[in-house]
Parts: C-alpha cells; structure tokens; sequence
C-alpha cells in the first residue's frame, strides 16, 4: 500500500535518508528501529511531505505521492502523529479534533459518530473538551495528538515515539491503542526507542542505520534473537 | 491644566481614530501572525477601498453598498496580490516580503494617481447631524464610524473563534506544518487571511473618507502607523493591536493639545521606541506565545 | 585563479573603470554628465547601505536619515560661513551622520531583523518630520539654498567647480571610498561581518561580541551615506525636506537589491540601473514610470533576488 523506494532527503545541508526503501501492507504495523539521528522520522516527515525527497519515489495506493503538499497527502488517508505532539496548544481539545473532522464529504451525523468512538477510546479527552490544549498533561496530549490523527479516518497513521517522555502507565495505554486501531484494519508506521514495544506491537520490523535499511525481519524472529537488536542497537 | 472639555473631546477623538486604526492594523497584524508577511502595501489597500468606495458612493448613493463593493473589491485584488507577488516568497527571508510590498506599494500609489487623477476623493457623510459637544458641534458620523468599525472587528473576532474556517486560520497560524498535516489546505488559508485583510483595510479605507479626503498618497501614513500599533501591540496579537491602536491614538490626540498635530504624530514613534526597547514582545502581551 | 592574479586582475578593472568615468564627461552632453554624477552619488550612497544589508545582514530603511544629515550638515556649514569653505562643509555634514548613526547603532544591537527595519523606517519619518517643521533652522518644506564652494585650501588656492571638474572631485571621493570599504569588508573585521549574517547565534558563541561589530558596522555606514549626502549638497546648492523622505531609503534599498547585495559594486550598478530606466521610463510614462519600474523591481526581488551581479557575488569579495 505505502511504499518508499530509494528516497534520498536533506534536512537543510545535511544528507540525513540515502537511499531508504520501506513497504507498508494494509492494515499491518510495522516498526522503524535504529539509533538517534538515523533518519526515522525524516522518513515519516518525506510520506507525509513535510520533508522534500530529493530522489526516489513514494506511492501510497499506486499513486506517486512524492513531494505532494502535506494537506493532499492528508486528504489521500496518511495521518501523521509527530514527535512531541504538537497540538494546537491554544485550540480547546474538541477545536483539536474538529481540524480532522471538518472535512469535505463527512455528513453531520459521522462526525457526531466518529466524536463519540474517540471519546469512548479517551474518556479523558471527553471530560477536558473544551479546556485548552496547552493545559494538558504529557499523556494526555499524547492521546489528543493520537485521536486527532484518528479523526481523518485514515489508511495509515505515521507514528513517531509516541511514548517518548510517558510514564509506564501511559505507555501500556499507548500500546493498547496501537492494538485497537490495528483491529480496526488500520495500517501503522511505528518509529520508536521503545524496543519491547515495537517488537511485540508490529508484524514486522526495518532496523535503519545512517539513512538506509540494514536489516529486515518478522518481529517474532527478531524477538527470538535479541542479538540482531544489540549489534544494531546496543540494547 | 488643562480644561476639561478640551480633554474629553481629545478622548473621543482618540477613541474614533484609534477604532478604524484598529480596523487597520488587525488586518495587518493577522497577515503577519499566519504567514510572517510585512505588507508594506496595507496602506495603500486602504486608500484604494477608499477610492473604491468614493466612486462607488457618486454612482448609486448608498453607503453601504460602497462599503461592501470596496471590501470585495479588495479582498479579490489582495487574492489575487499574495498569489502572485506573496506565494513564490514561501520560505524566504521574511525580509524579501517588506522588499516585495514595498515595490507593490510604489505600483499601487502611482497607478491609483493614473487610475483617479491627482484630485481628492471625499465622501460625504452617510449619518448628517452633529451634537451638542461643550462648546462644539460634533458630527455625528465620527461616533457612526468608530461603532462601524468596532462592530466589523467583533464579526472577525466571532468568525475566529467560531465556526470552521476560524479553526483552520487558527490551526494554521499556530503551526502551519501541523495544520497541512491535518489536511488543512494552508495555501488557501494564506490567500483567504491576506484577502479579509485586504477587505478590512478597504473597508477602513471607507470608514475614514467621510472624516478626511482619501488621496493617492494617504496610504504610506497608513501603513506607517499600523506598523507602529501592531508592533507596540504585539505581531500576530489581535487583541493586543486593537488596544495600542486605541493607546496610541489617544496619546497623539492629548498631544495635540500641546503642539500642532505634524508633531504629535512623533508620541507615536517615540512609544514605538520605547516599546522596543522596555518590551520587544509587545505592551498589550500577558502571556508571551 | 592565484591571488596574485586575481588582485591584479582587480586593479586593472578598476583602473579601466575609473578611466572611462573620468573620460565619460569629456564626451557626454550637459544635462548627462550631471546625470552621471549622480550615479556616482547615489551609488555610494547605495554602497554605504550595502555595508549594512549585504555584508552585516541588517536590513535598513534609515539611510535617507544620515544621507540628509550629509545634507543639511553641508548646508549648514556652507551658509555660516564666508566664502563656503568645501573641507568645512564635509567635516560638519560627517560629523552630524556619525552623530546619528552613534544613536542608530544601539538599537541596531538591541533589535533584530524585521524589528530593526521598521525601526529606522520609523527614525527616518520621524527625521523628515523634524526637517519639514523645523522651518527656522531646515527651512522647512522650501528647503535651503546655499551657494557651490570652491575646491581649495584657503589661503593657498581657489578653484571654482566646473560641471567636469566637480564630476572628477566626486569621481575621486567615490573611488577612494569605495576602496577604503573594500579593503575593510575583506579584512578579518569583514569576514566577521559576513560572519554575522550567516548565523548570528554561532558568531557570538564562537565568543565575538557581535555588539561591537554591529556598532562599526552601522557607523561605517552612516558615514559614507553623510558623504554621499555631503557631495550632494555640493553638487546641487540645495537642501529640501524630499531627499529626506523614507521613500530615498527605500529607493536606496531598491538600488542594492537591483544590483546585488554584498558585492560593493552591485550597488552603483543598481543605482544606475534604476536612475537610466526611470529615464527613460519616464519619457513614455511621464510621472507614472514608478508602475512599471515598481513592477520591474518587484518581479527582481521575487526571480532574481540575487541582483545583476549577484552572480557574481564569490567572484568580487576575492
């Protein structure tokens, strides 16, 4: 479904992906290990189109998506949850949501709906709804930026360290959102340093190393080994 | 000390003209907040919706219907302005866009000298009558105008913070990367804010004809006094704009009192300095963003 | 290219130009030899804000501020005292831009980029305001009429200033200038300049005080546009609130930007790039060729933000 093949990406004068090729099934979950600096979450930034592919290509669907602006890449069902966060930390939890639910083609009574499902997921988020966004804990953040995400009804979410910074509580939580959404048949881009996670969460994993792939594997295998994680890793 | 009567009146003069300054400067300051453009232009959208305006207002009568083709008028030409001058400038130096306007600026002076004659527009006023004011009679129309204007401001204010597209400007001024992210097409929210800047300043342009006459090189004074409210205000700070319009306004009318209004305009610059200087950020600012 | 050759290719360009500019007069009708004098004005004029923009970074639209200081400095000088003395009226019109820039200079430090810029827009109608009102001392919006000094040594000789000769003499305090600029922006002091404007944070924390340099810099600048103010007022015998008005700054912005910043040269040729096309824009346009020399200068910063000679920029700072 998505698929990355050769991409090369600078992130100002730096050559940060040098070749990088990644391929996404529907509804799988696949996991992007590798040190700091490797260049994981320029690989989520160059799908999403915040980050310019200077070679390669990207297609989602069979659909060249590479370079397209970030709101078109949106539109096409790739979400992307960044690094930090980043909410709208002076829009209230719900105006959060509606930047995701306001979108051509979706009747009243499926935002109503798809309102319900996520405050049904994060009763959290229900209760703060209209406080301001800046006003919320770490975890709870986390969870506005992840349903956010989920408000496009996406194909895929691109997910960078979403535990980074979480208490172990919110990090289990994490992980059974990531399980609930891989039940409902979306597919997800896992960046992590969390090793444990990522292997028992995702189908398959791609350790990068310097801007390319260096080693590829089912999770299982990968669990069954932890060698190929210390060489690569350290861990 | 000085009499009473002279510092009240001075106190409604500064509040009217600190109102369609606002009306000014919050067109200004939005464009800035959302896309870091300094439009060194804004004054002289004033002075085409004035021009606007006056033509309109000779061939069918009504103000209001001027005030409205002047504001879409506007807002077309500013579309149409940040496309083509504006888009290719995204991700330059936030310096190219002072240079850029500034070369808009020259071309828009000169063409509405082309387009209108060298000869003042007036526009007479839509509400007649005075008031007894102390010993003066006071127009009417001054207070019209600054109740126009406040009330324009509150229908932006309302469309910010509600509604879908006040989340869009919202987002997307906040963090236009995060924005696109959510499918928010931000360069049409860049074209739809320059565009009801543009319409705001027109509409000012408007607003102001009737109290003085509109020509082709009012626009520079404009432009000057907004830049110098939206940065005591605070760039990108709505509310903080409209109160060092009225702030700033108010100081030069008390001035005036004292020396000829040419150099009551120097209070201006001299709080513009000293804002600088003491609070870089802005005077209105509580919280910095 | 060596060094060795480059330098010499240098001297050699420059010779030529020069020699072609002091030649240009013998051969041009009236009205164009003073017209190419005030290339050579403006230019330096351009040049000196080039020091700001193009080598420091600092954007500003305050030069109109030290080049009417030149202005009425040399006005000043040249109706107090009789006969005009020319070394008096230099001396006054430079002592009053320093003075200014002095003042410039701190904001110049506390301030940055977009924030500078509005600034010494702001001090630049705040000065014309004063010129403009003050009409006792400026004479106000009629301006000053003063009478040309010789160029002379008192007491040693006293040669009146032919339309020629006047070119020469300014001729020579431009090239000289422009010189004197040059060889400071490739000294050690320019590369720190330079250094400044491609990153700021990184030069102060290399542990340069980037306030000390700014303030050079700015004064650098406000000097040699007193001059190019000073020589002005020499070559027209008059003073007027006009040439004070912010529009001259941003004109001048327009020149660098034309021309290219940060190559010293590219100023004069913006100057002269700008001043031929208002000519002959004017010719069809009459007073309106501002529409599509302002469209010309807009479409310039939008596709060729780099000037005529910007290009060329690694090439002129050997």
């Amino acid at each position: 479904m998505l698929h990355l093949s050769e991409v090369h990406a600078y992130y100002g004068k730096s050559h940060i992906l040098h070749g990088i090729s990644v391929v996404v099934k529907p509804g799988e979950v696949v996991g992007l290990l590798g040190r700091n600096g490797v260049g994981k979450s320029t690989t989520l930034k160059s799908v999403m189109g915040l980050v310019r592919p200077s070679q390669g290509r990207i297609t989602f669907e069979d659909r060249d998506i590479t370079g397209l602006a970030p709101h078109r890449v949106a539109h096409l069902g790739i979400a992307y949850v960044p690094e930090d966060r980043r909410i709208f930390r002076l829009l209230s939890v719900l105006e959060n949501l509606r930047t995701g639910l306001d979108r051509p083609g979706v009747t009243e009574a499926r935002r109503a709906a798809l309102l319900d499902k996520v405050y049904a997921s994060f009763p959290v988020l229900e209760e703060r709804r209209n406080q301001l966004g800046g006003t919320l804990s770490g975890g709870e953040q986390q969870m506005l930026a992840i349903a956010r995400a989920m408000m496009l009804e996406p194909k895929i979410i691109l997910l960078d360290e979403p535990t980074e910074g979480l208490m172990p509580r919110m990090v289990s939580q994490i992980r059974d959102i990531i399980e609930r959404l891989h039940q409902e048949g979306v597919a997800i881009l896992l960046v992590e340093q969390n090793v444990g996670l990522t292997l028992g969460a995702s189908n398959r994993c791609y350790i990068m190393e310097k801007g390319l792939v260096r080693h590829h594997a089912p999770s299982a295998e990968l669990r069954a080994d932890p060698s190929v994680i210390h060489q690569y890793l350290g861990v | 000390m000085l009499p009473f009567d002279q510092i009240l009146i001075q106190t409604i003069n500064g509040l009217v003209n600190g109102m369609v300054l606002a009306l000014v400067a919050s067109g200004l300051t939005l464009i800035f907040g959302i896309m870091d453009v300094v439009n060194f232009a804004h004054g002289d959208l004033v002075m085409l919706g004035g021009f606007v305006g006056a033509i309109t207002v000779a061939s069918t009568g009504s103000f209001a219907i001027a005030l409205l083709v002047a504001a879409l008028t506007i807002a077309s030409f500013g579309a149409l302005l940040q496309v083509t001058t504006l888009r290719p400038l995204i991700g330059r130096d936030p310096l190219t866009t002072i240079l850029a306007t500034f070369g808009v600026s020259l071309v828009l002076q000169k063409y509405a000298l082309w387009q209108f004659g060298p000869s003042a527009r007036v526009i007479p006023q839509p509400i007649p009558g005075q008031f007894d004011l102390f010993y003066l009679q006071y127009p009417w129309y001054r207070v019209g105008a600054a109740v126009m204007a406040a009330a324009i401001i509150g229908a932006l204010y309302v469309f910010l913070k509600y509604g879908k597209y006040g989340i869009w400007i919202r987002a997307t001024t906040q963090d236009r990367v995060m924005a696109g992210a959510m499918g928010i097409p931000v360069p049409w929210v860049h074209t739809g804010v320059f565009a009801i800047g543009a319409a705001m300043a027109a509409a000012s342009g408007v607003l102001f004809a009737p109290l003085a006459a509109v020509t082709q090189t009012m626009g520079s004074d404009f432009t000057l006094r907004a830049f110098i409210v939206v940065v005591v205000g605070g760039m990108g700070n709505l509310g903080g704009s409209i109160l060092a319009a009225i702030f700033i306004s108010l100081l030069e009318a008390y001035a005036s009192l004292v020396v000829s209004p040419a150099q009551a305009v120097i209070v201006s610059f001299v709080a513009l300095i000293l804002t600088l200087l003491f609070r870089p950020t802005g005077l209105f600012v509580s919280t910095p963003r | 290219m060596s060094a060795r050759a480059s330098a010499k290719g240098f001297w050699l360009c420059f010779a030529l130009v020069v020699a072609l500019l002091a030649a240009a007069p013998l051969v041009l009708p009236e009205f164009w030899r003073r017209f190419l004098t005030e290339i050579l004005i403006w230019g330096l004029l351009a040049m000196s804000s080039d020091i700001l923009i193009g080598y420091t970074g600092m954007v500003s639209f305050g030069h109109s501020v030290f080049f009417g200081l030149g202005l009425y400095g040399a006005a000043a000088a040249l109706l107090a005292v009789s006969p005009p003395n020319l070394w008096l009226a230099i001396l006054l019109g430079l002592l009053a831009a320093a003075g200014v820039a002095v003042f410039v200079a701190y904001f110049a430090t506390r301030l940055r980029d977009i924030y500078f810029a509005i600034t010494t827009l702001v001090f630049s109608q705040i000065f014309y305001v004063i010129i403009f009102t003050w009409t006792a001392v400026t004479g106000g919006e009629n301006g000053l009429y003063f009478n040309q000094p010789p160029l002379g040594i008192p007491g040693l000789f006293s040669l009146k200033f032919s339309t020629e000769s006047l070119h020469w003499f300014v001729l020579a305090v431009v090239a000289i200038s422009y010189l004197i600029v040059r060889r400071i922006t490739q000294s050690p002091f320019g590369m720190v300049l330079q250094s400044i404007r491609e990153n700021e944070p990184r030069t102060r924390a290399i542990g340069y005080h980037v306030e000390r340099y700014k303030i050079v810099s700015v004064m650098l600048s406000g000097l040699f546009a007193g001059l190019a103010g000073v020589l002005y007022a020499i070559q027209n015998k008059f003073a007027a609130p006009d040439f004070v008005f912010f529009l001259v700054s941003g004109e001048v912005v327009i020149f660098n930007v034309m021309g290219g910043i940060g190559t010293l040269v590219g100023p004069f040729l913006g100057a002269a790039f700008f001043l031929l096309l208002r000519e002959g824009l004017s010719r069809f346009w009459s007073e309106y060729y501002l529409i599509p020399l302002g469209i010309i200068f807009t479409a310039m910063v939008i596709f060729m933000p780099q000037g005529l000679l910007g290009f060329w920029r690694r090439r002129l700072n050997q």
